[in-house]
Formats: structure tokens, sequence, C-alpha cells
């Protein structure tokens, strides 16, 4: 009897105190706003850098002459899961050899399928595409998503077999 | 018009014989009631408001988070936004739902925290309704709501919400006891139930303090068990939204939902207002027994300002329950309540009858 | 009384849980029989989210095959796409560098130490404390920066590729973990505080959901569940992989097999975990980040079984290889299909509350359960 009515009260004195445990957690980070962890996005877009190896888009390296690297060698069509990349090439005539070779017209990339597991980059021989790191995809119309990755005008580079 | 932020009672009493002068007596009267009944809708829309605004800060701040921070500034108007978009949502109701008592549930609900409201006293004769039964009167009709959340669970049509309305009914009707009976144990200190003759009673010193074991207990049961009766915090099973949807209001959008929530925020001011009242003395300032400087300086800050931050310290500490415990299981909530809360709530109330008798307190 | 009791008539009634419901984590539906609140009878409704992914994996090559796994069980894809690549390894008699092993070794910890993590802030919201959620999430927040930086991606990261991974380990990736491991070992204390000790929760979870050790096995029933009810079944002790053949690590088991023995196992996962990274993160051996393989990768015919623990239970890749460049024929045994499978026997007799509680203490992930 004695023995019931003392566990009776304990359980009442362990139970509040348990929760006393609970309250001081929560409690702390009241008191201490410094450590909130919320980033305001749109407003830091401008500090908000990706890391370098982040997976944002597929993009097919352009420099200042305007040379890329591809040689529309469709590596990265097979090794894409979901269809994602489609190149249509196009015949063209080897200015040093004199030899028909073959070219890229359009290197189609269609965003809305990727599923950004890097085998296409992994795949390429020349190394020639890469992982973007831009992360603001939304568009208002689907069709927005499907992109021509090579620029007007663009050739490949010398010497790029 | 003698108007002093410390003690209201004469401006009213001014503009009450000015109204009797002015139109006959059962004009002015009814002129007055209408300037009151707008007066506490006006407050009640703004302590809606307000709170819910206050509910999220502090819920995000409990979280590490910020809040809303994008209507207005710091996001103030982000309630008023909120307000807005509910009252131009369709009002949608289920196919086979009684319709009539569907429209009428939000209203009962509300009604029980409008009835109480009238007796808070805000500060010194600032108080609609001065009944001499007040505490009995706040504890009568704070149970109409659960008759509105009942019918709201039935008429909808949906298992879910009728699962929420029982869960309810239950919960309030078992807590309804300790909320009165740790009420009781201060009015058998102060021996009125007179809402502004038990502040009067606290001049010399805060219930909690004076009545010291008893009184702690008292509050802490008296905390519990609202906090249970308004369906708020860790006993919110009658909405329990990881369990049944959304409880009773599964079915309601729009206008009528925001009534329901509505509801649920001042029915918690009420909670916290009553709390103050009965035990940090209401609108009465810190006093320390017969300490006379000290009494004269906290004098200085006007009551309505004492009884606001007793107010938000409880409301306060009602949204640390909730934002920090998970929800009990509606056996459990019963068990709390009939195996601890009601049998430490008796033995309190014995405990404080000696001490009143044996004069043992401050 | 008892009369009174006899003459009304009560009736069981149907309730369906889901597909759209705030805990059943995803589109489960389950269809609940009740008595009042009693539960009499669960029986979950799978194929909401079905996406075939098995079908799938037959037309794709080897190395395709493992980005898809990261589609089931999205808390623990690392893990999910090493089972693939061991699988292929194990077809192709490859040994992959020590350099291999011992990184995927850590990634496959830090996902578990990041799924458990989820799944306290989950359960925690599931009993009603939204706040956990928060707090889960805040500190996985360390562990997707981790991942983002070395794999490229947060969730949905496919860093393995058959033979070994897809790129080395980024030069921050030790320090990051350690900062890591040192920001966590003052959080997890925390979680104790919140939800372990409290009086509400061990209410709340004690003695619900009991499953006997029998049962577990018969169900199928593997993982950090199983473990609770004193089913030993740890495939990192059982049978090794990668590196855990040189970790020292306890296999956690408890007898009391209800929601609150769950719920502990998990926690002291967490904490074997962080013992198990703690011994790596410093000797991770130096060497190449893959083996040689061939570009089109083709398997000698037969089968190929290999299991791996998940953070769920035990994941078994089955491939049956016709010495193509893409499978004949792949099935995944995902822990989550199996510990739903247990539900309706844990569940009689409890309340919807308890239901709830149950779920949450299985961990459940549905694109798991439903591939």
């Amino acid at each position: 009897m004695i023995g019931s009515i003392k566990k009776y009260f304990s359980d009442i004195y362990n139970g509040v105190k348990s929760l006393f445990t609970g309250m001081k957690v929560t409690g702390h980070y009241v008191t201490h706003p410094g450590e909130i962890i919320t980033q305001q996005y749109p407003e830091n877009r401008d500090t908000l850098k990706m890391f370098e190896r982040f997976r944002g888009e597929v993009v097919l390296i352009h420099d200042e002459n305007n040379e890329h690297k591809c040689t529309g060698c469709s590596a990265c069509e097979l090794a894409c899961p979901n269809g994602t990349i489609e190149i249509i090439s196009d015949k063209a005539i080897d200015e040093e050899t004199g030899k028909p070779k073959k070219i890229i017209d359009t290197f189609v990339y269609h965003l809305q399928m990727c599923t950004f597991c890097n085998l296409c980059i992994l795949a390429c021989p020349t190394d020639a595409i890469k992982m973007a790191q831009t992360y603001e995809h939304s568009v208002f119309d689907r069709s927005e998503l499907t992109k021509v990755l090579n620029k007007p005008g663009s050739k490949i580079m010398q010497g790029i077999k | 018009m003698g108007f002093s932020i410390y003690d209201f009672s004469d401006f009213i009493n001014n503009i009450h014989a000015f109204l009797i002068e002015t139109f006959s007596p059962a004009i002015g009267n009814i002129i007055g009631m209408a300037i009151v009944a707008v007066c506490f809708l006006g407050f009640i829309a703004l302590l809606g408001l307000s709170l819910v605004y206050i509910e999220r800060k502090v819920c995000a701040l409990f979280q590490q988070r910020l809040g809303p921070m994008r209507v207005g500034k710091w996001g103030t108007a982000q309630t008023v936004a909120d307000i807005i978009k509910l009252i131009f949502k369709e009002p949608l109701m289920t196919k086979d739902s009684d319709k009539f008592l569907f429209n009428l549930a939000p209203f009962i609900v509300m009604i029980a925290p409008v009835m109480a409201i009238s007796l808070i006293p805000f500060a010194s004769g600032l108080q609609a309704v001065d009944f001499d039964i007040g505490i009995f009167f706040i504890v009568a009709v704070s149970s109409i709501g659960v008759t509105g959340i009942l019918l709201a669970g039935w008429s909808s049509n949906n298992k879910y919400s009728l699962i929420g309305a029982m869960r309810s009914g239950a919960q309030i009707v078992s807590y309804e006891l300790s909320v009165i009976l740790s009420l009781l144990t201060i009015v058998v200190l102060s021996g009125s139930l007179q809402l502004s003759v038990i502040v009067e009673s606290q001049r010399e010193g805060w219930w909690i303090f004076r009545g010291h074991i008893p009184a702690i207990i008292a509050f802490i049961i008296f905390i519990v068990a609202s906090t249970a009766e308004s369906n708020r915090g860790p006993f919110d099973m009658a909405e329990a939204e990881s369990e049944i949807t959304a409880g009773f209001h599964t079915e309601y959008s729009g206008i009528k939902f925001a009534y329901f929530f509505l509801a649920e925020y001042v029915n918690m001011f009420i909670i916290a207002a009553v709390g103050a009242t009965i035990f940090f003395g209401g609108w009465m300032p810190l006093h320390i027994g017969n300490i006379e400087f000290f009494n004269n300086a906290m004098d200085l800050i006007p009551p309505v300002i004492w009884f606001f931050m007793k107010v938000s310290a409880i409301i306060f500490l009602l949204m640390w329950f909730k934002w920090t415990f998970p929800r009990l299981r509606i056996d459990q909530m019963l068990t709390l309540e009939w195996k601890y809360l009601l049998p430490l709530n008796i033995m309190n109330i014995l405990l404080m009858s000696l001490v009143v008798l044996t004069d043992f307190h401050f | 009384m008892e009369e009174v009791a006899q003459n009304i008539e009560t009736q069981e009634y149907f309730i369906n849980m889901g597909p759209q419901h705030p805990s059943t984590h995803g589109v489960l539906r389950l269809m609940l029989t009740l008595d009042g609140e009693i539960i009499k009878k669960v029986q979950p409704h799978l194929g909401y989210i079905h996406r075939s992914i098995e079908k799938m994996c037959e037309k794709d090559s080897y190395q395709q095959v493992v980005h898809l796994t990261d589609r089931m069980d999205y808390l623990g894809c690392h893990i999910n796409n090493e089972a693939v690549c061991l699988t292929v390894e194990k077809g192709l008699e490859l040994e992959v560098p020590d350099r291999v092993k011992v990184i995927r070794t850590i990634i496959s910890e830090l996902t578990r130490l990041s799924s458990h993590q989820l799944w306290w802030g989950v359960m925690g919201m599931d009993l009603g404390a939204i706040t956990t959620f928060l707090y889960g999430f805040r500190d996985r927040e360390m562990i997707t920066d981790i991942f983002e930086e070395t794999c490229g991606a947060r969730l949905t990261m496919n860093y393995n590729v058959p033979g070994g991974l897809m790129f080395d380990i980024h030069p921050n990736f030790q320090n990051r973990t350690k900062q890591f491991l040192e920001h966590f070992k003052k959080k997890l204390p925390e979680y104790d505080k919140l939800l372990t000790g409290n009086v509400i929760f061990t209410e709340r979870t004690k003695g619900i959901g009991y499953l006997s050790k029998e049962d577990a096995i018969s169900y199928g029933v593997t993982g950090p569940s199983a473990r609770a009810s004193g089913f030993s079944c740890d495939v990192r002790k059982k049978n090794p992989y990668s590196a855990y053949d040189r970790v020292d690590f306890k296999e956690i088991l408890f007898t009391e097999g209800d929601c609150f023995a769950r719920y502990q196992a998990r926690i002291a996962e967490m904490w074997e975990s962080m013992k198990i990274i703690e011994q790596l993160i410093d000797n991770i051996p130096e060497g190449e980040y893959k083996a040689k393989t061939k570009a089109v990768i083709k398997l000698p015919p037969g089968e190929y079984y290999q299991r791996v623990e998940t953070p769920r239970g035990e994941l078994g890749v089955y491939i049956i290889s016709d010495n193509k460049k893409n499978p004949y024929r792949v099935k995944f045994r995902s822990p989550g299909f199996s510990n739903l499978s247990a539900l309706d026997k844990m569940a009689r007799g409890f309340k919807i509350a308890d239901l709830v509680a149950i779920m949450s203490t299985l961990d459940l992930v549905i694109p798991d359960i439903d591939r």
C-alpha cells in the first residue's frame, strides 16, 4: 500500500521532470536566435553558390572562339538511361585530309527527362559536356525545357578526333 | 471625462452617464451595449490575427526557423493575407452532410469564447460584465464550445471527423472537472467568485505567492487541464493531423474553417486571462507586502500593461508546451485526468482549506 | 451495466487511411477495420507509386541500372547503388580497390545516419511533436551537404559505378565529415532529452505493437525493426561486404519487440554508425577510386545475389544474366515490403494513434515497398 502510493507520487515526479528536460531543450533554442538555420532563398541568390560537383544541367562547353569539343560520336546518347540526349549529326569534309567526317548538327537535350545521373559526362571521350551548377529550372512552358546545347555557328575545335 | 490609464471606472461611468442623459435610459443602455459589443468583436478579430502571427513566430523560434517573413515587414501582414484568402475561398460541403448543423457548428464554437471574454477584467473598471458568480459563469459558458465541435464532427458525414468529435467530447467533459476544481482552490482562498473581488483581494500579493504550495499545484493543474480543454498542445487529439487528418474540421473550408481557428486562439487567450486573473492578480501590479517604495514603483506601470504582460507569459507557456511535447493517446489522456489530476486536485483543495483554516498563507 | 452494453448494437466499420494521409509518408493505403478506435484488421494496399523499376532494369545496361535504384529507397540510395554494384562486381569476379571499399562504407554509414535522423524527426511528428521534425532535418542537412560536395547530388546521389566510384572523394570530405561527427555528438543527446526520456513518448511507445522474434522471422522482418525483437540479422555482421569486416561495431539487439525497443535500436544504431565512420575516416587507403572495367559490361550467364544492410533492413539484389549487355531479370528484395507485411500482426487490438506509432517505428519508405 505504502509502496504503491510512493510509486504513484514518484511517477508523477519523474514524469514532470522528464517534461521539463524536453522544455529546456526547446527553451534553449528560443533564447538563442543566433542559431536559426533558415536561409532566405530568393534574397540570398547572389551569395548562394553550389558545390562544383553539383549536377544542375548538362551543358556543352564552348570556348571564346565559339568552338566546342563534341565530335558527334553519340556515346552520351547511348549512355543515357532515359533518352535525354539526342544528337542529330551531319556530314562535312575534313579540311586537312579531305575525307568526309561526322559533325554535330544539333545537340538536343531534354531537361525534363534528365535524372542527373552523370553517366553521359563519364561516357564522353572528349570531355565536351559537363554538368553546370544552375538550379533554377522552372519555366512556364514545357517546350522550353528542350534545349539545343550547341550555340549557333559553333564548330568543333581543331585537333579533336 | 476624467480619463486615466490607471483606473477606467470613472471614464466608463462618465460615458454611461452621458449616454443616458443624451438619450432616454433605455436607448442609452442599448447604445452602450452596442458600443461594448463592437469593441469586443474588434478586439477578438485583432486578437485572432495577432495570436496566429505570434504563434507562428514563436513556433518558428522553437524550431530554429524565421517564420513568416514575406508579407509586410517581418511578415506582420501574413495573417491578414491568410484571412483574405480564407474569405474568398469556396465554402465546400460534403454531399450527404447535414447542411443546417454543418453551418451552425462554427458559430456555436465561437459563442463560448465571446461570452467568456466579457467577464475578463482588463483593468480596473475595464470589464463588460461583473457578475458575482463570475468564475462559475466562465466555466459554464466555456463548455458550450464542445457542442459545436460535436455537431461539426457529426454533420460532416466523415468518419475521421466523427472520431475527432467523439475524442473531443470525452476530453472536454473530463477536463472541465479539473479546471473547476483548480479554480475553486483559489476561490477558497479569496472567498469570492466575483472576478473583480478576486483581483482586488490580491492587492497585497498575488495568490500564487500568498497561497504557496497548494496555489502552485493548482496553477499547474489549471494550465494542464485548460490546455486540454481548449484542444491544444499535447492534447490536440481531436484534430490530431497525423492520426485523423484534421479531426472535426476536416471538411470545413474557407471562412467557416477560420471560425474554428479563431475560436481556438480566443480560447487560448481566455485561458491565459483567467489564469492571470485568478493566480497572478489580473491587472494588479506586483506588490510585495508593505515595501512602500517597491509597491509604488510597480504601480507606475499601467494595469492594462500588467494584465497583457501576464497573459502573454501564460500564452507563451502554452505555446512552449505545444511545440515541445508529443501528443497523448486518448485513453492516456483520460487516465491522466481521472487517475492523476482529479485525485491530486481534491487533495489540493483539502490542503488549501486547511491552509485557510489555520491562516497559514501570507 | 452489462445488460446495457449487450443491448447496444455496435458495428465494425472501415476507414481508408491513405493514399493521401499525413502519416502514411507517401501513397500507402491502409484499409482499417475498426471497432470504435480499436483496430481489428489492417489491410495494406499497394500500387499507387508503382514504376516497374525491376522491368525498367531489364532494358538498361549495368551502369544504368544503378541510378534507378536511387529511386527505390531514396533515404538509403547510396546503399542501394552499392548493392547493385556489388552484385555486378560479384558477377565479373572483380576485386575493387581498398580505397573504394572504405569510401563506400563511410558513405553508407552517413546515409544510414541521415536516414535515421529523418526517421527520428518524422517519428516525433507522427506522435505530435512537430519540433523534432525540424531538428532532425537540421542535422541531416550537414550530411546532405557532404554528399552534395562529394557526389554532386543531395538525395539521388548515384555515386557508385560497377567497379568503383564515379569520382574520387572531394578534398573537403574528411574535414566536413569530422565536423559533422563533432556536431552530431552534441546533438544526439538532445534527441534523447526531447523524446526518449519524455514520459508522454514512453507511454505512447512502450508495450505498443509487440512483434515476437518468431513472428519477425516468419514475416521476414529485417533491420532495426527485427533486431528490436531479438532477431540477429545484421548483414554487416553476418555477411560482411565492403569494409565492414575490418571495423569494430556492435550489433544492436533488444528483446522487448515493442515500438520503444525499435526506437531505441535506431538511436543506438546512430551511435554505432558514428563509431564506424570514426574508425575509417582517417584511414582511407591511397589508391585508385575505380577498378578497370570494360565500357560495355557483360556478366557471364548465371544468377547473382548480393544482400546489404540498408537503414530499413536487408536489401537483396538478384540478377540473372544471359551474357547480354543488359540483365535478363532483376529482382530486388526490399526490406520495407516484408516489414510492412507484419503491420497487421502488430497493430491488431491497438488504437489508431498506436498504428501511427507502429508505422513510424517500422520506418516505411513507400517507393521502396512499391517499386
